[in-house]
């Protein structure tokens, strides 16, 4: 697992409601397929993305094998204030990213 | 050399073992081999009937790259402390593992909206459910025609 990128606005009010967006590069191998020797190729997805603002959630997902290679999510968040987003991302091998973005409050 | 070869795969297998085990996280959507849409269905919504229709599901109609179909889902909440969205759930019903994502909002989320991309093995029905905090389901369903089915799922 690698690199991570992240869109934030590039300033936000108190009270916005602010979209970010984040995609990380990722196999997603699905545990579905097989190899030239007709073996199975095991499993290996990022399963699980959580993102807390100030130590608080903001938003968290259980991902599937359903979902694309390199996964991409957007969602949005209501600006409480300034503060830190910490974004975490999880694989089956227990592979942790994890950025750190500061919210630019006017 | 004739010893390494069983140590490799040892390792192997423990690896495969270990990925097991994550996978078995209390994650509603994650499901037991040959286990149909229908038991995901269920194990979500319980004995509640949803409400149809009410969760905008953003899908192609048909999708040329069964591997890389974009989608939006939204319900439209004021996610307020006492009103809001606490999960959307996304269902692929004929992929060979119908659970797609799980997503957790809250109060902080402003908005009740994802967007992602999925993997569709064929043409079929996603269901989408949403999980509000007053105990209801909402539950929208849409077609896309696949040209190019993605594997797996």
């Amino acid at each position: 697992m690698a690199k991570a990128r992240i869109k934030l606005p590039e300033s936000t009010k108190i009270g916005d409601v602010i979209e970010i967006k984040t995609l990380i590069s990722h196999v997603m191998e699905t545990g579905q397929r097989k190899d030239a020797d007709g073996k199975p190729i095991p499993r290996s997805i990022i399963n699980s993305f959580k993102v807390t603002f100030g130590g608080e959630q903001v938003f968290a997902a259980e991902l599937h094998p359903g979902i694309s290679a390199n996964p991409y999510l957007s969602f949005f968040m209501k600006v409480p204030g300034p503060g830190e987003l910490e974004f975490t991302w999880v694989d089956d091998a227990g592979v942790r990213v994890v950025e750190k973005m500061k919210l630019n409050v006017v | 050399m004739k010893s390494s070869k069983p140590d490799r795969r040892k390792f192997t297998l423990g690896v495969t073992a270990s990925a097991a085990l994550v996978g078995l996280a209390p994650a509603l959507l994650a499901q037991d081999a040959g286990e149909g849409w229908e038991q995901v269905v269920k194990r979500v919504l319980g004995d509640a009937k949803p409400i149809e229709g009410k969760v905008l599901v953003d899908l192609p109609e048909i999708a040329e790259n069964g591997n890389t179909v974009p989608f939006t889902v939204s319900v439209d909440s004021p996610m307020s402390e006492t009103d809001n969205v606490r999960t959307i759930y996304v269902i692929a019903t004929a992929n060979p593992q119908p659970g797609v994502a799980t997503f957790h909002f809250s109060p902080l989320s402003g908005k009740a909206m994802v967007a992602s991309r999925m993997r569709l093995a064929r043409t079929q029905d996603v269901l989408v459910i949403a999980a509000l905090s007053d105990g209801r389901f909402l539950m929208s369903k849409r077609n896309v025609k696949v040209t190019i089915g993605g594997c797996g799922g």
